[in-house]
């Protein structure tokens, strides 16, 4: 199951040169540029795993095109986004977040139900990576 | 020009890319376009002597213009290789070159924001195992889409200590240059024997390099030509006998050792404006005009210790 979360999740995944000229958007903006990973694809996982510092003084999309190259090579089997964060007084939050890499293979969440009181029944997800420990789910 | 363009448009012909006949035209609306003839003429104007740099200047331009319109007719046109070496004695202005020459590339498109990033081997060589790595690849991530100066490269090279961590730092550079080459331009610079050193002992890092320019030292002329702009810039006049004694200024502090071309000039006026100044306050009591306020006397200038030393010896 392909997951998509963030700001362009209904469309395909980008190409490098795409991810480039967004990035290229958000340094003209003035939005600091960070690269983030992680192995645990649930939608309310807020917290990833941060690729070195946010990147605060680049001027060109290339200098972070070739951060995101470092991550894909370190972590091939990890999800991995870029984050833009907007330190204007008042926002100061994320502008823009968009996966660039995923694992070959997404097995996907499982439903788990619940028993609750009185027969009613809660539902959850779990995804079936998160079975085994940190570092070997993918 | 018309003569010079004929083989092209009939070349381009075959493969139809374009209609033809309109060269002459397009070639000068591309130098307009481009603005590069407003930044060569402020180079000439701004920049006195260094004939052989701006030669290579117009040079460079010259081919990016042109390749330029070898790509808008559809002529294969690779992007040359532009890491340049600057050498030359101190104060040659070789530093005021290289951030010309990121605005000129920018003009011409080559690098797409023509910002200059000036280092020097401590931004780059870290202090520990591991440290270096990270910095070097900070700052070229820095640089990217711009114009990388690394002034005094040579001391990115210790033979003396064969564990130093710079050699690690001109690998990663040299890999940059070679795979990143419409990323970012490196600009190296020192003076000329010790680059030349360097560049023996790195031949890889001096094959890389296209373009090796020399900076002349400036003939007392220039000097004085360079004082002018300098004193223009500051707003300040020398009177006549005050141009004069420059003169002899020049003509003596050449000869003497630690002699930094443009630099010593500028030490100097900026020694003759310190002692303008105090005359001017100790001359308590009196109205002061606005030409005195501007005006940097002869005294000034013959207060020097290069005059001093002269009359002593």
């Amino acid at each position: 199951m392909r997951i998509t979360q963030g700001t362009f999740s209904f469309l395909p995944d980008l190409t490098d040169e795409q991810i480039a000229s967004q990035i290229e958007y958000c340094l003209r903006n003035g939005w600091a540029v960070s690269v983030e990973y992680t192995d645990d694809p649930h939608p309310r996982n807020t917290y990833w795993e941060m690729f070195g510092m946010p990147m605060f003084d680049i001027r060109d999309a290339a200098g972070i095109m070739t951060e995101v190259s470092a991550c894909r090579k370190t972590f091939p089997n990890h999800y991995i986004k870029v984050n833009a964060l907007d330190s204007t007084r008042g926002r100061e939050s994320l502008r823009l977040s968009f996966i660039v890499g995923r694992p070959a293979a997404e097995p996907g969440f499982s439903l788990v139900r619940q028993e609750g009181p009185g027969r009613s029944v809660r539902y959850t997800t779990r995804a079936y990576a998160t079975e085994r420990p940190e570092g070997e789910r993918y | 020009m018309n003569a010079k363009s004929h083989p092209i448009s009939s070349s381009r012909d075959e493969s139809n890319a374009a209609p033809a006949g309109d060269d002459p035209l397009d070639i000068e609306a591309a130098f307009r376009d481009s603005h590069v003839g407003g930044v060569l003429e402020s180079l000439d104007r701004e920049l006195v002597g260094l004939a052989p740099v701006k030669s290579r200047i117009r040079d460079i331009a010259a081919l990016l213009l042109i390749d330029k319109l070898r790509r808008a007719v559809g002529l294969s046109s690779g992007p040359p290789a532009l890491h340049m070496s600057f050498t030359g004695n101190p104060g040659t202005g070789k530093t005021t070159v290289a951030m010309r020459m990121a605005e000129i590339l920018h003009r011409l498109g080559y690098v797409r924001k023509g910002h200059l990033v000036a280092v020097t081997r401590d931004d780059l060589v870290g202090q520990y195992i591991g440290h270096t790595a990270p910095k070097t690849r900070e700052v070229l991530k820095r640089a990217m889409g711009g114009v990388l100066f690394i002034d005094e490269a040579y001391y990115l090279y210790r033979p003396e200590n064969e564990r130093d961590y710079g050699q690690e730092a001109i690998e990663m550079l040299l890999q940059v240059m070679e795979n990143q080459r419409d990323d970012l331009v490196v600009i190296l610079a020192g003076y000329k024997e010790r680059m030349e050193t360097f560049f023996r002992s790195n031949p890889g890092m001096s094959s890389r390099i296209a373009h090796h320019i020399d900076f002349p030292d400036y003939t007392p002329e220039e000097l004085l030509a360079i004082a002018g702009l300098m004193l223009q810039q500051m707003q300040y006049r020398l009177s006549a006998p005050a141009d004069q004694a420059l003169r002899e200024y020049i003509e003596r502090r050449r000869a003497q050792p630690h002699f930094a071309n443009a630099r010593s000039i500028r030490n100097a006026l900026d020694r003759a404006r310190l002692r303008q100044a105090s005359r001017l306050f100790e001359r308590k009591g009196g109205s002061i005009s606005r030409q005195d306020l501007e005006t940097i006397d002869e005294l000034d200038i013959r207060a020097s210790r290069v005059f001093g030393e002269r009359l002593a010896t």
